[in-house]
Formats: structure tokens, sequence, C-alpha cells
């Protein structure tokens, strides 16, 4: 099988899945990354997203050879316990969990949102997490958190 | 999470000597504070518990009074939930009394603990108690603090070997620290970074990855199996043992695919009920009746009656739809099966176990690991039966991921009831009268070990080619069937169905979301038939002062009597959760689009008692949980099915609450220091859709008496108030 070059969380690994395998798959069982979770196989609950540059996808059944060539970044490619991203930070600052197997897809999606919309409004946070389903309603804390977010994320420069 | 792999035999640690025996519950008289919690040598605590995290983040409330009791900072404390050969048998995690649990279990183990260790402290530095101190995981002479040892110096990696004493000396309230004070999450900082956290993440050396490839229909039998249409994909094993099919890959891609592929026909009978009169077939069910309250003579009351209201109200099945479909890792070795799944119930899940693989009991490991919020019994026990099973075929150890379609079809759905009531309101607007009936299945279809050959776990059901044993103990429809109004006559009867047509078993709250939704809504239209304020009819017949308080504190924040923007509705409900549990009371806003039939709730403000409150920002989001999934039931949640399939199958056919349609929730927390605590996990659940429905009824001038409330059923209620406006309401 020959091998695919991806970029994963700024680190290049080669991969030997197919490149009709869903990126979820290689993801989690050929690079052990556990971020993304299988929620639904149907790109219709979140709990699978990457960020594949800028753009929060879900992965779970995209080819994987549609992404060779782009960054992919999982959620622990964000930050770690010790060095939490403002995302993460903000989460946790807001306890916007309770059995977190959503908190996945809401983070990554709320890095990308509150990258390219530094200071989003309460309809445009609403909006741009509507297709992330979360079971526990969990949604007035995550709310909460991606407003966080975004005052951690730009606290130093607001302008940028 | 240092334990998704476990120690690689349970003889490595401390507590395997006492393993508790197969049936028994634990008890404080069996049991050992070694039972309960091991002091390692670098003065970590572990804490066993035979209780399992779900999500609700009950392990950090367990940890905060376990440290409390020990004064031990919070991030010594480490909690190992839910394994059969290393925690007490605490039975199952459910009916919210997990909290009750710990604060008659480990907490008071934690609480012998100290004695013990105070008394060793005061061999060790020669000193009468009375004058030893403990902060920080060490005991220290109150007159010479350099005089210290540390609970590690004292116990660390060795057993205390002492029981637990029928009266323990624990704090007092007012000593509390760390219980009562908001805690974070011991387990959120793992989670929010991608750490391996759930029994998805679990990976053993030598896995397979497994599909199982479910029948179409409840009762469908195998007809015929086609292996060369997945001959082309590589490592594909298929597995047939009478009507369960599932493949096998090294790649879990592979074993995708495959099942996607693989040809097999079945044959199927259309078993299922007319969606559109099931409520119908449901009272026309033969029953078993039983009297849950009887009191006063209500067939005589109603001739005192100045208004009598009576209405029916309709209970669809709905799904635990959660986030993560079941999962579940199995191994065999020479010491017998160990299963990594999320069962609510280790205990009894070993012994079905037992019984579907034919195994002593001694030889079946079942370990706890969390999955996604579950909210009741879901597909997960199953799940762990289907690894077991595929392991040994195998000879290798398997993962079994189900599908969320997998998960759709095969959970055992919350029942469809139906309930029939009438209220009798006198000319003072007093209740004289009332009479309820549900008419319900039980709500319990776990396995517990008692049904030969796995029978009560699917894969024991397609081995054996028999259908799903209908639940039988008549339990959980009843639930809060009884309200918690005072009056002079009322009969309460619970209508026992002996089956249902879709597979059931708990689901949040049982039948109290039923049940109150019913109650609550027949008060408001008891009220205004009578004319008078709901929240002044409520009180009226309210006499528990812990009642009357969570009534008064929702309708003051919410601001209930103030007038509310054009086009908006106010609804407000209270039940005591289980007529013994937390109470909670909901004033929920919400405005109906006439045009659309569209229901927004914009506003969900809850007032709630769970007596002494562990920890605050965990109640608060056990609240803000309940009522926004429990609006989700009410807004949107049926499952559906045709004669023969369940067609509620993904997130399109089953649609749950979106972030544009989530309410603002607002949390009114009554602490009572001074009463034991209460679980928090459901009872504001059962009073978010009779606050709905009762807002609706408010603010659009009808009144929805089927769950859920979709915009084509208020588009209808719309157009027949048009059509017979000037009816009183209720008569």
């Amino acid at each position: 099988m020959a091998a695919l070059a991806l970029t994963v969380n700024g680190e290049r690994r080669e991969v030997t899945s197919p490149a009709d395998t869903p990126l979820l798959y290689v993801l989690r069982d050929e690079l052990g990354l556990s971020a993304p979770l299988f929620g639904c196989g149907l790109e219709q609950c979140g709990a699978c997203k990457v960020l594949l540059g800028a753009e929060p996808v879900a992965s779970c059944r995209l080819p994987v050879g549609a992404a060779v060539g782009m960054q992919i970044t999982t959620l622990d490619g964000l930050g770690t316990p010790d060095e939490p991203h403002p995302v993460q930070q903000a989460f946790l600052e807001e306890q916007a969990a309770q059995c977190g197997y959503c908190s996945n897809g809401m983070m990554i999606t709320t890095a990308a949102l509150i990258w390219r919309t530094p200071h989003p409004t309460e309809e445009q946070i609403r909006s741009a997490l509507d297709d992330n389903l979360c079971r526990c309603g969990s949604h007035v804390r995550i709310l909460r958190a991606v407003k966080r977010a975004a005052s951690l994320m730009w606290e130093e420069s607001p302008d940028v | 999470m240092s334990d998704v792999l476990p120690p690689e035999s349970p003889s490595a640690d401390l507590r395997a000597e006492s393993a508790p025996s197969p049936w028994q519950l634990a008890t404080l008289e069996s049991m050992r504070i070694d039972d309960w919690l091991a002091i390692a040598p670098d003065g970590t605590l572990t804490i066993f518990s035979g209780k399992v995290e779900l999500g609700t983040g009950v392990q950090t409330a367990l940890a905060q009074m376990v440290a409390e009791e020990l004064d031990l900072p919070l991030a010594s404390v480490r909690v190992v939930m839910g394994d059969t050969a290393r925690t007490p048998n605490e039975g199952l995690t459910t009916g919210s009394q997990t909290v009750r649990t710990f604060w008659n279990g480990a907490r008071l183990a934690a609480a012998a603990a100290r004695q013990a260790l105070v008394a060793m402290a005061a061999e060790r530095l020669e000193a009468p108690i009375a004058d030893l101190s403990v902060a920080d995981g060490a005991v220290a002479s109150v007159e010479d603090a350099r005089r210290r040892v540390t609970y590690a110096e004292l116990i660390g990696g060795k057993r205390f070997d002492v029981p637990v004493p029928a009266k323990t000396p624990v704090k007092s309230a007012s000593a509390y620290l760390l219980v009562g004070a908001s805690a974070r999450r011991l387990d959120l900082i793992a989670k929010f970074s991608g750490m391996p956290s759930f029994v998805h993440d679990v990976r053993l050396p030598g896995m397979l990855h497994a599909r199982v490839v479910r029948p179409p229909s409840p009762g469908a039998t195998l007809d015929a199996l086609d292996e060369s249409s997945v001959a082309d994909i590589s490592n594909v094993r298929v597995v047939r043992l009478r009507n369960f099919v599932a493949v096998v890959a090294e790649r879990e891609e592979q074993a995708v695919r495959a099942a996607r592929q693989l040809r097999v026909t079945w044959r199927e009978t259309p078993s299922l009920p007319a969606f559109e009169t099931l409520y119908e077939t449901i009272r026309q069910q033969p029953a078993t009746d039983e009297i849950a309250r009887e009191q006063g003579d209500v067939d005589a009351a109603w001739n005192d009656a100045a208004t009598v209201v009576s209405a029916s109200y309709f209970q669809p099945f709905q799904a635990h739809a959660t986030m993560g479909p079941s999962c579940a890792v199995a191994r065999f070795d020479d010491a017998g099966v160990t299963v990594w799944c999320q069962s609510q119930g280790v205990f009894a899940l070993r012994n079905a176990l037992a019984q579907l693989l034919e195994l002593p009991v001694e030889r079946v490991r079942v370990i706890f690991q969390e999955g996604a919020g579950c909210y009741g019994h879901t597909g997960s026990d199953d799940a762990a039966a289907d690894a077991a099973v595929l392991a040994r075929e195998m000879n290798a150890p398997v993962r079994v991921q189900w599908s969320r379609e997998d998960e759709f079809a095969w959970e055992p759905k919350s029942p469809a009831m139906v309930m029939e009531a009438r209220a009798g309101v006198d000319a003072q607007g007093r209740l004289i009268a009332w009479d309820y009936g549900v008419w319900t299945p039980p709500h319990v279809g776990r396995p517990t070990g008692m049904a030969p050959q796995g029978r009560d776990l699917l894969v024991g059901q397609l081995l054996q080619g028999v259908s799903q044993p209908q639940p039988r103990a008549h339990v959980g429809g009843g639930r809060n069937a009884p309200t918690d109004y005072t009056m002079p006559n009322a009969r309460v009867t619970v209508h026992w169905l002996a089956s249902s047509p879709l597979r059931i078993s708990s689901f949040r709250s049982l039948g109290a979301f039923a049940n109150v939704f019913a109650n609550e809504s027949l008060m408001d239209e008891a009220a205004l038939a009578a004319r008078v304020d709901p929240v002044t009819f409520r009180l009226r017949h309210l006499d528990d002062p812990r009642a009357r308080d969570v009534l008064e504190a929702a309708a003051r924040q919410a601001g209930w009597g103030e007038p509310l923007p054009h086009g908006v509705g106010r609804g407000v409900a209270f039940a005591r959760y289980e007529n013994t549990e937390a109470y909670a009371a909901a004033v929920a806003d919400v405005h109906v689009d006439p045009a659309s039939g569209v229901v927004r709730v914009r506003r969900i403000v809850v007032a709630h008692d769970c007596g002494l409150i562990i920890n605050p920002d965990g109640v608060r989001n056990q609240i803000e949980g309940n009522a926004i999934q429990a609006a989700s039931r009410a807004l949107k949640e049926e499952v559906r099915f045709d004669s023969t399939r369940i067609t509620s199958l993904d997130w399109e056919s089953y649609p749950i609450l979106t972030f544009s349609e989530t309410p603002d929730v607002e949390c009114v927390l009554l602490d009572r220091p001074d009463q034991p605590p209460m679980g928090a996990g459901e009872a504001t659940t059962t009073v978010i859709a009779p606050a709905i429905a009762n807002a609706i009824a408010h603010g659009a001038g009808i009144r929805l008496r089927q769950i859920p409330f979709t915009p084509a059923r208020v588009r209808q209620a719309l157009a027949e108030m048009g059509s017979t406006a000037g009816d009183a309401v209720g008569k």
C-alpha cells in the first residue's frame, strides 16, 4: 500500500490507509489520536470535527486522500492540559460540558469561528454551532464559553 | 486517562482479596475501609466506587465528600468506578441515587479512615488524640507543628484492615470546606485536551474491529447470507451464529465497509401497531391495575364540584439518543473474559454475561469506561455482550462499535404512555376530587443475569432465536403518578400493560416525565377553569414548606405576574421527584408563531432543592442540562415506525434541540445544609414539558396534550380553536 503523507498538528505523518478511508479512522486508529470521536458517520453531529486549514470539517466521511496537502489540526493540537489554547481555557473556566463527548466538535468549531470572527454576536455563535449537537444540554455553558474564548483569545491584541 | 488500560491482573490490586459476592450489594456492615479507599505511598488517595460516571460529574462530588472527611486536597484524590474486580457492588447507577449512596457509604468509610489515621498518628507522635489536628493529608500536634506525620507515612501502600464502625463520627456541615463549594470537574481537563477518555478510546494489542450486521426489524430472522459479497475486502471475517451476524476486520474502515456491503436477506414480519393509532392501541390492551393512591371518596366528591375538567395526555416513544453510539471491547485469556463498556450496572451485566457465555461468574470481569451521556439504559450492555461473543469467536480482543442507525433502531426506548385524568374544584377554588389513570408498560428492561443464556441481551436473543423478553416487574411507569398536592379525595391508578411493541427500558425520570406532564397540565387546566392564578392554585394545595419554597422561588425569579411581550406566554410546573426526592419548579416563557406553528422556548427558570448541595456548579450544570434536554423532548422528539421497522434512525429523522433553539436557563438553588443530599440528575426533567405546555396555553390559548409540541400540532390546535371560538377553556 502506497503511503500517504499528511500534515497533522504541524507534523508530517505517513499513513498506509487507502485514500478512500474516512479521515476519522486514520486519525483515531492509525495515528492514535483520540480527540475526534465517532458520533454518527453521517456528518450530522459534529463530534468528529477537525480543522482542515482554518475550516472546521466533519472527518467521519471525508476521504483521507482529500486531506493530503492540507494542515490538519485536532483538538490536542490546539493545546494541552498544561498549555491550553484560549478555547480550551474558556471551556474549562465555564465548565462547559457534561459528558464531554461533543466537546471536541464544539471547541474545534469555536476555534475556527473566533479566528474568522474575532468578536462574534450571540446570533453568529448560535449559527456557527448549529451543526454541532449536544445531548446533555450543555448549550448555555457552551455559549458562554465561546464568548469567553473570544475575549481570552484577543485580549492582548484585540485588533488582530 | 490512566485507567483506559487496567492493571494486567486484578490480584495485583490491594483490594482483590475482598472481591464482593456477585449478587450481594455492598453494605456498611459487610465492608472494610479498604473496600472503599486506598492511600498510596505518594499520598494520593484512590476511591473505589461501584457507581459509575455517566457524564453528570458525580465522581467529582464523590471526591469532594471523601476529601472533606479526610481533610485532603481535592487534587490528591483519584476515583475508580465500576470494576467488578476492584470496586464494591453498589448496584445500578440509576434513579439519581448516586450522591445518596456516596453519602451513606464512601463518605462514612472516609470518616472511619480519618479516625484510624488519627489513632495511628497519636501512637507515632506519642501525643493524645485531643492534641492533634488534621490538615492537607497530615496529622500534626496542635502545640508543636513540627511533630507531624502524613497519611502516606502512616498507611501508604498498606491496608487499614478495619471495618467501618456502625457509628462513625463525621464532620458537621458547618465545618465543611470542600463540600458546598463549587469544584471543577476532575475529568474535563483530559476531555478538553482530546486525551483518551471514553470506552471508544480503549485500544488493546492485537485488537480487531467488529460491526454487527443487525436485523432490520424486531423479530426478523436470517434467511440468507452471501459471504462472497465481501470477498473483495481483505482481512474480513464474517461471523454467523444463528441470527447473529457480524463482520470482523483488522482495520475499522474495513469492518464498516464490509457491514455495509454484506448481502444479507432477512425474513421480517409486520409486528408493529399502526403508528397513527398507537394511543388507541395502548388503551385497548389488557392491563393489570394497581391503585397507587386512594384517599377519601372520589366517586361521591364530583357532586360537590363547581368545576370539573378532564383530559387525556399522550407520551410517545422517545430515544436516549446518546451522542456516542454504544461501544465495547472484550478480551479472553486464561482467567476468563474481561469486558470494557459503559454499563450502568457492571455487576448485573457480569451475571448476564456469565449466563450468555456459560461461564462461572468469577471468570467474567466487567470494567466500566465512560461513554457519551446515556441518561438511562442504551445499547451499552448489548454492545458489551456483542464484544464478548465475538472475542471468543475470534480468539482475539475485539472492539465493537455500534452505528448511529444501530443505536436508534435497537437501544431500548422510553415507552409510549396514555394518561387520563379528571379534576374537580369546589366553589372556593379548592381541589376536592382527582382521578388519574396511566397506561404504561414497566420501564425497566435491564439485563439482570436471571434470564437463561443471556436472553436479556440482544445477542442472546439472536443466538437463541427468541424475542426480547417483556419486562415484568411493575417499575417506573407509576413514578410521580400521585401528585404532591393535598386534597381530600383522590385516586391514582396505574394500568400496567403486559407488553410493548418496541424494546423499552429506563430513560431519565422514567414514567415521571409523562406523569408530571399530565398532572401539571391538569393542575393548570383546573386552575384556569376555576379562574385562579396557577401559582396561587398550586400553593393552595401544597403543605410541605420545601415544596412551597421552590415554587415561590421560581415564580419570584421569573417575575411571575409581570407583563410579557406580545405573543409570549408563561407557564409553571412543580414536582417532587418520586414524591420523596429532590424538589423542582420551572417557569417557562415561550413564543408561538401562529403562521408556522413553531414554539420557541425563550427562557426557563428552575428553582431546585436537593438538600445539602455538594457541588453547586455541578447541580447547576445538571439543572441546565435537564431543562434543555426536556425541552427538546417536549418540542421535537418522537420515535417513528412503520408496520415493521423503526424509521427514526439518525439525527434528521430524530431531531433534537439545536443552539438556535436553545432557551436561556436560570437556576435558583435552595441549599439545605441541615438536610441530607439528594440527587439532582432527574428532578428538573419532569417539570419542563408541563411548564412549556402551560405557557403555550397562556400565550396562544391552545392546550397541547400530546408530546411533542410540533408545529403541525400547534397549527392544528390553532385551527380548531378558531373553529370553536367562544368555548370556555377546559369545560
